[in-house]
């Protein structure tokens, strides 16, 4: 069974479900507010409603239009879909760890579009995500060839194949920034992970990649659950387990793209959402994938915001606060795995 | 030593000393091969002389001595943990030793000892906390691999929040460190490497008979008379010390460590670690990979730890696809 090492498989009621739903929307809300408040210059929640609600362009009313709430949408809209990406891969691959950062995912997408900037001088990120797809569709097609493909690969394979593939990719992201340095000084802050000063009108043309990849990943989940029992009770309950898998590798495609598009290779958001939502959600697929997409920006929002408070009046991209955050939680998740033995 | 060790060690000799006559022909001032080695004999003119004396070799000293360390230590920690990935770049060690060294630029500004000291310190808390984690069986566990990359990850995100709480100038410094660089390496550098390598390696050498026992289990070490966890602490320090020193002298250059050992377990057919043959095959891959990024793309120099992380990924992935076709290679206690 997929997560049984990781979780026990008792079988949640609908109420807390129901119950769960409403905390991460309560916490999103949350979150959003202090992302909108929190920086430099903080405001209160008063200017922050006041901003939002009641728009007359006062310093405050300009600083949360122009800066906090596209980097707050950005965070949001980056979240869901790094969430979605883990829950779908640790899914598919019956692997509690399986990460689009960890397993180098991210990464891919990162060197196809340094690959991009530095060959074709492609800097419009409506072009560069069709490369950051490419790339992510390849780096997971490498790390399942490397790490035992399908079925349950031991977390030990998946994840060293994911830190080969992604040395390596980091070893060349790197050599073309030495190449080409007006890359390197476009590329620098982009590849830690930020998600600060990126121009949402620039990335408009993510959004068709982050829709239909999202609505893919949504509407997978009852698929998910029929393979999950095997793939002879797949056939029998009429699911077709290739077509499945293959639907569900495109989508993270789709997903892990356009975020690393967005706000550059961020890990760990997709390994702890969906190991947090199966504490409450249970095994069932559908519920797993609803539940990290909202909880997934609140991790991300969470992140943002703490980089900013500790490195405050400067700031800590949010990839580094990932890293650090998701490191540890890895760390204890790794300590209560049956699978790997002490 | 059976015959083919010493034919493989000979030969690898050799090659990583072509290497290094490459590098220090290489340059904006290009020396071809003969002029080197008359050079180095004492019988080339005085610019040549001045230039490889000055510049290219303490450069491609540091490099060998450097790729010594590492590839020991690998050794160590590779026996020591009884798993072919237990090595110090893959379980985190390298990056406490650059989270010492990033600090101590920080706080106390660059110096050569003070970074080395700040490095080895750096690598010995990291070493006990992942050991700690791994539980009872500590660096013999089999979480090791997995718990060292995630205490791995954590650290390089704590060096990232370290540079944004320096100087810009410390900071410029300890990012070039921190990719792994050999540029500049002069003198100063070479000394304080070398006297730590010549004084630890024959210490190593000296351990090389328990070591091997340690290979067989620590049962079977027992049974032949080896205090096993005397000799278990003396070489965990040794190892921890030697990778300290390489990335006090040159950053973090990933998968040296790694390979080194496991090429020279392919080599020369032989099980257990084999120190002499790891420390020349570490020798050869820095060379050799310093050699490259300053050679595969015009006009612009790739430090040596790009290079490394590049062709280490690969390796690593080829690494696994063989431990797929016979999953023994794999396998660990």
């Amino acid at each position: 069974m997929a997560m049984v090492t990781t979780v026990s498989a008792r079988e949640t009621g609908r109420p807390a479900r129901v119950l769960a739903l409403a905390g991460v929307l309560a916490a999103l809300a949350v979150v959003v507010v202090l992302s909108i408040a929190l920086g430099s210059n903080q405001l209160s929640v008063g200017q922050v409603l006041h901003a939002l609600f009641a728009y007359d362009g006062t310093y405050a009313d300009v600083v949360v239009r122009d800066t906090r709430l596209p980097r707050t949408v950005l965070g949001i809209a980056a979240g869901m879909a790094l969430g979605l990406a883990g829950a779908l891969l640790q899914s598919v691959t019956r692997n509690p760890i399986a990460d689009p950062g960890l397993l180098g995912i991210n990464h891919g997408a990162a060197v196809m579009i340094v690959f991009a900037s530095a060959v074709f001088g492609v800097t419009s990120p409506a072009v560069a995500v069709w490369f950051a797809f490419a790339g992510s569709l390849g780096a997971t097609a490498l790390v399942y060839a490397i790490g035992g493909g399908r079925g349950a690969a031991s977390p030990m394979r998946l994840a060293l194949a994911g830190i080969a593939v992604q040395a390596t990719f980091v070893g060349l992201n790197q050599a073309m920034q030495v190449i080409d340095t007006h890359a390197l000084d476009q590329m620098r802050f982009w590849l830690v992970g930020s998600l600060a000063n990126r121009d949402l009108g620039t990335l408009t043309g993510l959004v068709p990649f982050f829709v239909a990849g999202v609505v893919m990943a949504l509407l997978l989940g009852r698929a998910l659950n029929a393979i999950a029992l095997g793939d002879d009770a797949a056939h029998g309950l009429g699911a077709n387990p290739a077509l499945i898998r293959l639907a569900s590798v495109v989508a993270v495609g789709l997903l892990a793209g356009s975020a690393t598009a967005a706000c550059g290779p961020i890990a760990f958001v997709g390994l702890m959402v969906p190991h947090l939502v199966r504490f409450v959600a249970g095994q069932d697929e559908r519920w797993v994938l609803g539940l990290s997409v909202l909880a997934a920006p609140v991790v991300l929002l969470g992140c943002d915001v703490l980089g900013r408070l500790l490195a405050s009046p400067a700031e800590l991209q949010v990839g580094i606060v990932t890293d650090v955050i998701g490191g540890i939680v890895f760390v204890l998740l790794i300590r209560s795995l049956k699978a790997v033995s002490k | 030593m059976t015959r083919r060790v010493v034919a493989v060690v000979a030969c690898l000799v050799l090659v990583a000393f072509g290497f290094a006559v490459l590098s220090i022909g290489t340059g904006d001032y290009a020396l071809a091969p003969g002029e080197v080695l008359a050079t180095l004999a004492g019988q080339g003119s005085k610019a040549d002389y001045l230039i490889v004396t000055e510049q290219r070799l303490p450069r491609v000293l540091v490099a060998a001595l450097v790729g010594v360390a590492l590839a020991l230590s690998g050794a160590v920690f590779q026996t020591l943990s009884r798993n072919p990935l237990g090595s110090p770049d893959i379980i985190g060690f390298t990056a406490g030793s650059a989270t010492g060294g990033v600090a101590t630029i920080i706080v106390f500004g660059a110096g050569t000892v003070t970074v080395a000291l700040g490095a080895v310190v750096g690598g010995l808390l990291t070493a006990l906390l992942v050991a700690a984690l791994c539980g009872p069986r500590g660096l013999r566990s089999d979480r090791l691999v997995l718990i060292g990359v995630g205490v791995g990850t954590v650290l390089v995100g704590v060096n990232s929040y370290l540079l944004t709480r320096s100087t810009l100038e410390a900071a410029s410094q300890a990012v070039t460190w921190q990719v792994g660089s050999l540029a500049g390496r002069d003198w100063g550098y070479v000394w304080p490497v070398a006297a730590v390598v010549c004084l630890l390696a024959p210490v190593l050498f000296g351990y090389a008979r328990p070591l091997r026992m340690l290979e067989m289990g620590d049962e079977t070490a027992i049974g032949i008379g080896v205090d096993v966890d005397r000799v278990r602490r003396v070489l965990f320090v040794l190892a921890v010390a030697l990778t300290a020193v390489a990335v006090a002298a040159a950053g973090p250059i990933p998968f040296v460590a790694l390979a080194a050992p496991q090429l020279v377990k392919r080599l020369t057919r032989q099980p257990g670690p084999n120190l002499l043959a790891s420390a020349v095959m570490g020798a050869l891959l820095v060379l050799a990979a310093d050699y490259l990024g300053q050679r595969l793309l015009d006009a612009s120099l790739l430090p040596v730890g790009v290079v490394t992380s590049a062709l280490g990924g690969a390796y690593l992935a080829w690494f696994l696809l063989l431990g797929r076709r016979r999953p023994a290679a794999l396998a660990s206690r």
